[in-house]
């Protein structure tokens, strides 16, 4: 992957929290040095329960393009259920990420030319003592594991500011659990 | 400092640091975040302002009528079909001579209903009298909101800052937040020459008769010849104020450019785009990538839109082989209203002299159709091979 400009497409469920997420990441990739961050939400149809995206490009230098992701880097699906209502690898491109929160098993999904990362971001959330389908911080951990882009500190960090007066510790365990717990295909 | 937020929330912020007294303001998507920011800082006591709920954008833009009258910094915002419920009172304000700052996040107008981006809602307020800044990123957003006040207040003339919607209003970016003592240093408190005291009653813009005539002191007053001459005469001198400010503004601050226009990779370019906000940098992306296939090509954004800096767009496109003219709006029934006025300002500084492009124009992302980078490119290189049409080319119609 290369680093100096990286696009991640965010796909989640209107109320899930996946703004939250990418807007976490910005921050952290800003104060790591990527100059460029822009975070685009898709507009105007946002329901609670459908289908969302976001789109997330950091890079070294000022980005120009605020036209939404074709070709990511990096996809992050916030919902195993998804799978069968978006096309999440839609212009992934080859060797592309996918970051899935699923309880299902890793070996259980198939996925031609992309990366498969996948934890049970759900049901360790809730150990993490976050209350059920709040999964928007333990993925952020998931995605530093399959990438190695930031560092987990300094996203911890972003989560704990971020959940200032919402739980920040459950928050930032949920993402130091995910970090640790999420598996990475070939 | 930098700070990640949204369009609106910068706007918000800009609001916030020109201390402005009187907000007042009616929802309507994608503005609406803006001024529920503002409605949180005034709750929270962050702001010293007068936060006017109203029931209507007419009566938004008639609240900070009389609050400006009053002596007030006054501020709304609107979009696309508030901003036409808005339009008696616009005009109202610029004929009074009210420095109000708005701004009008860009979005199509109805009918169809359509809740996306494109310019018809400002474009359409042209000849109103106001002043016109365009925006194409946080930054320029938040400092355009600085430097509107100081402008408006300097030529006694509303300012319309416009940047579109979603795609700057909704979009996260860093940018920095100007300190709050440098505003101040910038940007003095607003005292009008005159303002309406209730100690002291008096009418203001009553019925105007067409010929001049004494008034109640017994001296010549205008008639409403005379006072729309000035609105018009104030408005070309404006031109040179803004460029006032922005030296100013550059002092403080430690950033800034030309007020007027901003190019990108034209010095040297054979063929040049011309538009306003955000497509204009998008389309640097289109740039790089052509100059990479050895075209000669640039673009160029216009940030004062209204009054029109002529001579600076004239003297920017001097002797290209062609000017290529985006647009997200159109005056229905010719071609983009940048295009003319463009075309206008061509002629008047370079008929005659054999340094005159050619142009042509393009429509694009009406109504929030997707403007893909790849499609301005091909738009683009197509259009230095050759003139595509006379009339505008309406770019990714599926028709």
């Amino acid at each position: 992957m290369n680093k100096e400009f990286i696009e991640i497409r965010w796909h989640g469920r209107g109320g899930q929290g996946a703004i939250t997420a990418a807007k976490i990441v910005a921050g952290a990739a800003f104060v790591s040095g990527y100059a460029g961050v822009v975070m685009a939400p898709t507009f105007g149809t946002e329901r609670r329960g459908a289908p969302v995206m976001t789109s997330l490009k950091i890079s070294k230098t000022k980005i120009y393009d605020l036209s939404p992701i074709e070709t990511p880097d990096i996809v992050v699906v916030l919902d195993h259920l998804l799978l069968k209502e978006a096309d999440v690898t839609h212009g992934l491109k080859p060797g592309g990420i996918i970051v899935l929160n699923t309880p299902m098993a890793l070996e259980s999904y198939a996925f031609k030319n992309y990366k498969l990362a996948t934890a049970d971001i759900t049901a360790l959330s809730v150990e993490a003592g976050l209350p059920h389908g709040m999964v928007n911080t333990g993925i952020i951990g998931s995605l530093e594991k399959a990438t190695n882009l930031l560092g987990i500190d300094i996203l911890i960090k972003g989560i704990e500011e971020e959940f200032q007066t919402r739980k920040p510790q459950k928050n930032s365990l949920a993402a130091k659990m995910a970090y640790e717990r999420t598996l990475v295909g070939g | 400092m930098h700070i990640i937020e949204n369009g609106n929330a910068a706007a918000a912020l800009g609001v916030k640091l020109c201390r402005a007294g009187v907000i007042a303001a009616y929802p309507i998507t994608p503005q609406t975040p803006l001024t529920e920011k503002l409605s949180e800082y005034v709750e929270s006591g962050d702001m010293k302002a007068q936060y006017i709920p109203v029931e209507s954008e007419h009566s938004a833009l008639a609240v900070c009528i009389a609050a400006s009258s009053a002596g007030a910094r006054a501020f709304t915002a609107t979009s696309a079909n508030g901003l036409l419920y808005m339009h008696e009172q616009v005009q109202w304000a610029a004929g009074a001579r009210l420095p109000i700052v708005m701004c009008v996040v860009n979005r199509a107008v109805g009918a169809p209903w359509n809740v996306w981006n494109d310019q018809q809602d400002s474009i359409s307020q042209r000849d109103t009298g106001w002043i016109q800044i365009y925006c194409s990123d946080h930054q320029q957003i938040i400092d355009a909101v600085i430097k509107a006040y100081w402008i408006a207040e300097k030529v006694s003339i509303p300012i319309m800052v416009c940047y579109d919607g979603y795609i700057l209003s909704h979009t996260f970016m860093p940018f920095d937040l100007p300190d709050q003592e440098k505003v101040d240093a910038f940007l003095p408190p607003f005292n009008p020459d005159y303002a309406l005291n209730p100690m002291e009653p008096a009418n203001l813009n009553t019925v105007t008769l067409p010929d001049v005539r004494l008034d109640v002191k017994g001296e010549l007053a205008h008639g409403y010849m005379e006072i729309r001459y000035l609105l018009q005469e104030d408005l070309r001198k404006t031109i040179a104020v803004a460029a006032d400010a922005e030296k100013r503004f550059t002092e403080v601050f430690g950033r800034g450019g030309d007020p007027y226009v901003e190019p990108y990779r034209c010095d040297d370019a054979e063929y040049v785009a011309v538009g306003l906000g955000s497509m204009t940098y998008q389309m640097r992306v289109s740039v790089d990538a052509l100059r990479k296939e050895g075209l000669k090509v640039g673009v160029m954004g216009v940030r004062f839109y209204r009054p029109f800096p002529d001579e600076a767009v004239a003297s920017a496109l001097k002797g290209k082989k062609g000017v290529i003219v985006f647009e997200k709006a159109i005056s229905y029934g010719y071609e983009g209203a940048l295009m003319s006025d463009l075309k206008s300002a061509l002629y008047e500084h370079l008929a005659g002299t054999g340094l005159l492009p050619s142009v042509q124009n393009f429509i694009a992302g009406i109504g929030g159709r997707e403007i893909k980078t790849d499609d301005l490119t091909q738009t683009l290189r197509a259009a230095t091979q050759s003139r595509v049409s006379k009339e505008p080319v309406w770019i990714g119609l599926k028709l």
